[in-house]
């Protein structure tokens, strides 16, 4: 895995921002932004170069899915890879997420094998 | 309230802290809670809809969170704050992701609002339901927590 690569984490909770970018770290990642809302996520895509997005689903002004919607909207940045780490977990929630393009699916709780065996694939 | 509701709440409640926070949890034997006085010292609250309305709330005594969340973060946590209060959102968030994906392969659907967090000694958990509280009291080697599940 390239590990250079620039890594934005979304999610409401500063608790699951600061366990992904554990697991991030540990895996050698370095370079790594955050955003706690889809709108503000927006707003960093935008202004700098990501390279991948780790996003939760249930948040405020701006829901995960409604992001990776945006984002494959996009003509920028429509091949962004785009990791969904949530609690949501019904099948309905995994249909939309995978019709609205999303690379990967990651079920809370999880292990940090589980974050690492998905970016393999999405990475290779 | 139909109790089959119960036990997806409880293996989820396990499932999450095993694999976050590397815990072994025991549960204990459920009880109706009479009254609205939380057992623990920090509390997350999370209103449930579907084909029935409810409330889940996960309510913890402070050395157990403070352990809990320690090994969440992989560092020592020594006090009650707003990451301790966070950290407990997000483990109330994920039991009720994980407790609906069971009752869903029972099916019946749920979707869950934002979990909201209540801290401090001698609070009150104000279910949004009228129906009865079932409490289920879990113990760790470092402190207890309890999950109490409300549907009406």
């Amino acid at each position: 895995m390239d590990t250079s690569i620039k890594i934005l984490i979304v999610d409401d909770f500063a608790t699951m921002r600061r366990i992904l970018k554990n697991i991030l770290k540990q895996l050698g990642f370095k370079n790594l932004v955050e955003a706690d809302d889809g709108t503000t996520a927006w707003e960093v895509l935008e202004g700098q170069g990501i390279d991948l997005v780790i996003s939760d689903w249930n948040m405020p002004k701006m829901t995960g899915l409604e992001l990776l919607k945006k984002v494959r909207a996009s003509d920028t940045y429509k091949t962004v890879p785009f990791l969904m780490v949530t609690a949501e977990a019904q099948k309905q929630n995994v249909i939309e997420a995978v019709q609205a393009g999303v690379s990967n699916y990651v079920v809370k709780p999880f292990t940090a094998e589980a974050i690492s065996d998905k970016l393999e694939k999405i990475l290779k | 309230m139909d109790v089959k509701l119960v036990n997806p709440f409880i293996n989820a409640t396990i499932n999450v802290l095993e694999t976050m926070a590397f815990m072994n949890v025991n549960a204990g034997k459920p009880y109706l809670k009479m009254d609205s006085m939380a057992v623990g010292d920090v509390s997350g609250l999370l209103g449930l809809t579907g084909i029935a309305n409810g409330t889940i709330a996960v309510t913890f005594e402070e050395k157990c969170i403070l352990t809990i969340v320690s090994n969440m973060f992989g560092e020592t946590m020594s006090e009650l704050n707003d990451e301790i209060g966070d950290a407990v959102g997000e483990l109330t968030n994920m039991i009720s992701g994980q407790a609906r994906r069971e009752l869903e392969g029972m099916g019946k659907v749920f979707k869950a609002a934002i979990p909201s967090v209540i801290t401090g000694k001698n609070h009150s958990i104000v279910h949004y339901s009228e129906g009865p509280k079932i409490a289920i009291p879990f113990n760790t080697d470092d402190g207890d927590f309890t999950i109490e599940v409300c549907f009406e």
